[in-house]
């Protein structure tokens, strides 16, 4: 077929300012993967409350959320299992979020919005529509059907784990609502922390139950609605949710880093964190 | 006076605006420039009939009910897939040249007229509607407004394959031979998810129509002029039924106990 050549990378004739979005996403993803890799490297500075703040609300950042096993000499008072293993290398860097950030990670990254979003500002395929392309990809084009990016595929098993976090953050809020004196004794508060926190789960939660993945799973798949009343139904939210899936993508993107600055600002000692009740 | 920077809003007054329209064949050409005097209401293809009618008689151009539902005066305006018929100049900044040009995924015939046939051949080798037996001895069955309602979004396509032009797995990777686009995408969708069709194309989705070429970037939804929610409606549902069938193993495994 005599098609016309394809045009250059970043070629184009429209005259709209095309590029401001791709620039936004990359900046704010950018943003994003820097501040939680620098974060989760830390390995302190992640809890308020616990054994050694008592009187303080037990606030956990999500992005050491759950906690397997505290880092040497902390106790969050969240760990599952106690301190850092000896077995661990001495000569590797140890923090709990190294355990916990790639499931997170994951289900952004094989999230249908998140691929369409990054695929347009990180690489350029194409940098917006009916932008010239890179000439190096031409027609060796793979795109999903192929190795690598056949593994999006995958994306349904990190929705399941991403429902489990939903879970886990569910119970970091309750927790955030309590306090615990020198003596052990627990006291009920809420807390601007407390707060911070339970946003973050509804943010996440709104995010989570509108992935497409879940849309399908959950009614999509079946073709006929009056024979599945019940799931025909809860098709119908879930794409109520789904609809504003780009938003919530980006709220709960922008509200779980800024839970963990909340609490590393508290925990640092920077900020207080005022109590509202109690 | 009115600046040329400024949208042609005034029904009253005429204005010239400045065309670029390309003109040649699938062995080449170039953009030409005319002036098209605009009034307030105008849409791009009444300026092209315009240049058609008292400039450049030769100038090819399709179209058909200039009312946004033959799907024919399909073009890029300022680099965007759009339809003649429907783009107002009253949304396009006059200020420099309006460009218009043929679709880029479809090979050129002549001017603003490209052969789209490809697509026709391409709907040829989907499977056809395939209903189970009928519900009732008279032929029939009961249909659910539930049951429908998904699907008629799918039947507002009117074929103007604007999806297919911006499409960049047609547009830049020329993937004709291994993808079959938005717009098949969509009337496959309409097939498979017809509570009565028992037909099962997923397979072909997977190799032969090479759904896994979509990467999701939405330009086919922006550009469609029904409206139609392509991607997250039609092409992802699609996806996640060809990862059912193929790439999860659970549920592969449940399938086949239940099947027993």
């Amino acid at each position: 077929m005599p098609l016309p050549q394809a045009p250059g990378f970043l070629e184009t004739r429209r005259i709209d300012r095309w590029w401001i979005q791709p620039t936004l996403v990359f900046l704010g993803f950018g943003a994003f993967i820097v501040y939680s890799t620098w974060a989760a490297l830390q390995g302190s500075n992640y809890f308020t409350g616990g054994p050694t703040h008592p009187g303080a609300q037990q606030l956990l950042s999500p992005f050491y959320s759950p906690v397997l096993w505290d880092a040497t000499g902390l106790h969050s008072g969240h760990a599952w299992i106690g301190q850092q293993p000896a077995w661990w290398p001495t000569w590797l860097l140890f923090s709990p979020a190294l355990f916990i950030l790639p499931f997170p990670g994951l289900f952004r990254f094989t999230c249908y919005y998140y691929r369409g979003a990054y695929y347009k500002a990180f690489w350029g395929d194409p940098s917006s529509c009916g932008v010239g392309e890179p000439s190096f990809r031409g027609t060796r084009y793979r795109g999903e059907q192929k190795f690598p990016l056949l593994l999006q595929n995958a994306h349904r098993y990190a929705l399941y784990i991403a429902i489990l976090f939903i879970g886990i953050l569910s119970y970091d809020a309750w927790v955030s609502l309590w306090s615990v004196d020198a003596e052990g004794v627990k006291h009920f508060g809420i807390s601007v922390g407390s707060l911070v926190l339970a946003l973050n789960v509804i943010l996440l939660g709104g995010y989570t139950f509108g992935c497409h993945c879940f849309r399908h799973i959950i009614g999509g798949r079946q073709d006929c609605f009056s024979c599945h009343k019940h799931q025909h139904a809860a098709w119908k939210r879930v794409s109520w949710l789904n609809t504003r899936h780009m938003l919530f993508a980006w709220l709960s993107l922008f509200w779980v880093g800024f839970s963990d600055v909340y609490v590393r600002l508290c925990s640092m000692g920077i900020w207080t964190d005022w109590r509202i009740v109690g | 006076m009115a600046s040329h920077a400024q949208p042609v809003t005034d029904s009253t007054t005429t204005r010239p605006v400045q065309f670029k329209i390309w003109r040649g064949d699938a062995s080449g050409g170039a953009f030409e420039q005319y002036t098209a005097r605009v009034t307030g209401g105008m849409v791009v293809l009444d300026c092209i009939h315009q240049v058609q009618a008292e400039q450049v008689p030769d100038l090819a151009c399709r179209w058909n009910c200039k009312a946004g539902k033959c799907g024919s005066c399909s073009a890029e305006i300022n680099g965007k897939p759009a339809l003649m018929c429907m783009t107002r100049m009253d949304t396009l900044p006059t200020d420099q040249p309006v460009t218009v040009e043929p679709l880029r995924a479809f090979p050129s015939i002549r001017d603003l007229v490209t052969d789209v046939s490809w697509n026709y051949e391409v709907k040829k080798k989907i499977t056809p509607f395939t209903p189970r037996k009928p519900d009732r001895p008279d032929g029939t069955w009961t249909m659910y407004q539930e049951d429908i309602e998904r699907t008629q979004e799918f039947r507002k396509c009117i074929e103007c394959f604007l999806c297919q032009d911006v499409c960049h797995v047609l547009r830049d990777h020329h993937k004709h031979d291994e993808f079959i686009g938005p717009r098949f995408l969509v009337n496959i969708a309409a097939l498979e998810m017809h509570p009565l069709d028992v037909a099962d194309r997923i397979a072909d989705l997977k190799d032969r129509d090479g759904i896994g070429y979509c990467n999701i970037g939405k330009c086919c939804t922006k550009v469609c002029p029904e409206s139609i929610t392509i991607t997250d409606n039609a092409i992802i549902p699609l996806k996640e039924r060809v990862v059912d069938e193929f790439y999860d193993p659970i549920t592969r495994l449940l399938r086949i106990f239940r099947s027993k």
